[in-house]
């Protein structure tokens, strides 16, 4: 048993650590899948640029980014696309929720809401861990603008994992809020749809933020969605530094302690009341 | 004929049993066309024109390929999900039976609440017509409807070529999406943005371009030639590849056994 392991056991979280480690083996199975995503993402990434880049060509003084740092950012999104979208959720903890199958969890001496956690964050790391290396290696052998560039600095280069992390995490926290309220409402579809629009729109997914009319872009920078994907991808290149850097991190940290407040609270909520339905 | 209709109103009648749940799948899908639509109106808001094309071309080239693909998943929808059809043993059932294959697998599946992304994308159509600058004459509304036609049945076409490949993998073949899902979204922008070497693949391998970007040049009066509205027909021609394609898979084709 190594140093951290050791210290995981302390604080009482070895359990999840090693549920997190057989649900990323278990994940890390689906190759030929990963291949096919590959493609697909590959493809999608180039769609994007020579749209952008249409863009840019005729207007370029309208752009509201450096092209190479756009070129950066579609192309780490593609990469990593598995830590940041809106939708990747374990589809059975939904159906144990509406089944009533999660009174056999219930059963077992650990916090759901960890455990949870824990299982969605290894179902999108091994996803991830399969695709993202072949489509950054091919995107940093690309032209310039058009391919992924070294970061600005290595400090940016630092800040950047910083955000990713903190980023994985907020889109954990919030899957975590769509789990829970299932609990309430039982068909989660509607909610669902709903934060994925959301999700969408405001995390920098259809269109990086900078490209939205300005009223809205102001509002959308506040929103957890910005810290969900659109901050780590702009750091890498330097788009976001400085004080805007340092608020951005802050931003994603309130936003992941809220979340994470609330999943639990609605989590504890949810379980002394829970009726469990048929047998 | 009389059968499809009896099938459609058996789907019709069985999804009004579920009416919540339609109702949420619908406004799903309402607000997954609406954000990709403001992406394009966002874009087009910051930047006057994309490539010569101006703001009211696009929302043209839009609007022509989301209804034609939307028209496509709401009939052609057995095929998207082929492969669940051929895993649970739902496939082998059509085949003892007297009726053509493809006729029960469309008849097996309509998709009525991508109805929904229809009705938004045949809105914005409906906007485009009634706010553009293009006089529309009887040829030219005759070519948007060969238009529609022509990328629904090229769609369809797709993903019979989709169902095809399920014979030999039995699992539904991600990358199939680069061509349908990316397909749509290609078409949102007319497809010559994309660079000539794109473009030739989209009008020679798969005739994306055909019923999405010539004729709409026509539309446009980009150029007089009447033969540019007639090219929607290229789709027509694709289905039969795809047709021999799955005829191909369906001779190859060896039941899951359950």
């Amino acid at each position: 048993m190594s140093a951290g392991e050791r210290l995981l056991k302390r604080a009482g979280l070895y359990k999840y650590w090693s549920l997190f480690r057989i649900r990323l083996l278990n994940g890390l199975q689906y190759r030929a899948a990963a291949v096919a995503g590959m493609v697909t993402q590959f493809f999608w990434g180039t769609m994007e640029i020579l749209i952008f880049s249409a863009f840019y060509q005729g207007n370029p003084e309208h752009f509201p980014m450096q092209m190479q740092a756009l070129s950066s950012y579609i192309w780490l999104q593609q990469a990593f696309l598995m830590l940041f979208d809106g939708w990747s959720c374990e589809q059975q903890i939904f159906e144990l929720i509406t089944s009533g199958n999660v009174a056999y969890e219930l059963c077992r001496p650990v916090d759901l809401y960890k455990l949870w956690f824990a299982r969605s964050a290894a179902f999108r790391l091994s996803r991830a861990a399969l695709r993202f290396f072949p489509v950054l290696a091919v995107a940093s052998l690309l032209p310039a603008p058009y391919g992924l560039s070294l970061p600005e600095s290595p400090a940016a280069f630092g800040f950047f994992l910083l955000s990713m992390l903190l980023g994985f995490l907020l889109n954990l926290s919030h899957i975590m809020l769509l789990y829970i309220l299932t609990f309430f409402t039982i068909d989660s579809r509607g909610v669902r749809m709903l934060t994925s629009a959301l999700h969408d729109l405001f995390s920098g997914a259809i269109i990086p933020l900078p490209f939205l009319p300005g009223g809205l872009r102001a509002v959308a920078e506040w929103l957890p969605y910005a810290g969900m994907q659109n901050m780590p991808l702009r750091v890498y290149s330097g788009d976001i530094a400085g004080a805007a850097l340092i608020r951005g991190l802050l931003l994603q940290l309130f936003w992941l302690l809220i979340f994470c407040a609330l999943g639990k609270w609605l989590i504890h909520k949810a379980l002394r009341r829970a009726v469990i339905q048929g047998g | 004929m009389k059968l499809y209709f009896r099938y459609l109103s058996i789907h019709l009648r069985g999804m009004m049993q579920h009416k919540l749940s339609f109702l949420l799948s619908s406004v799903g899908q309402l607000l997954n066309g609406a954000t990709v639509l403001l992406g394009v109106y966002f874009m087009m808001r910051r930047f006057p024109t994309v490539a010569g094309f101006s703001y009211q071309e696009v929302l043209l080239c839009y609007a022509v390929v989301m209804s034609a693909f939307s028209l496509a998943e709401v009939f052609a929808r057995g095929f998207d999900t082929f492969s669940s059809m051929i895993g649970n043993g739902e496939f082998d059932r059509m085949l003892v039976r007297p009726r053509s294959a493809i006729f029960q697998v469309l008849c097996a599946r309509l998709e009525l609440t991508r109805g929904m992304k229809l009705l938004l994308s045949l809105f914005v159509l409906a906007y485009v017509v009634a706010t553009g600058n293009i006089t529309w004459d009887g040829t030219r509304i005759f070519g948007l409807i060969l238009m529609i036609l022509g990328g629904a049945l090229l769609f369809s076409g797709l993903f019979l070529v989709y169902a095809g490949f399920c014979f030999f993998t039995l699992e539904g073949l991600e990358f199939m999406n680069i061509f349908t899902d990316g397909g749509r979204e290609m078409g949102r922008y007319p497809v010559s943005i994309y660079g000539r070497r794109l473009l030739r693949f989209f009008t020679f391998i798969v005739p994306l371009a055909c019923f999405q970007y010539y004729p709409f040049l026509y539309l446009t009066g980009r150029t007089d030639d009447i033969r540019f509205l007639l090219t929607p027909f290229a789709c027509f021609l694709f289905l039969l590849p795809c047709y021999l394609f799955w005829r191909f898979g369906l001779r190859h084709y060896r039941s899951t056994g359950s």
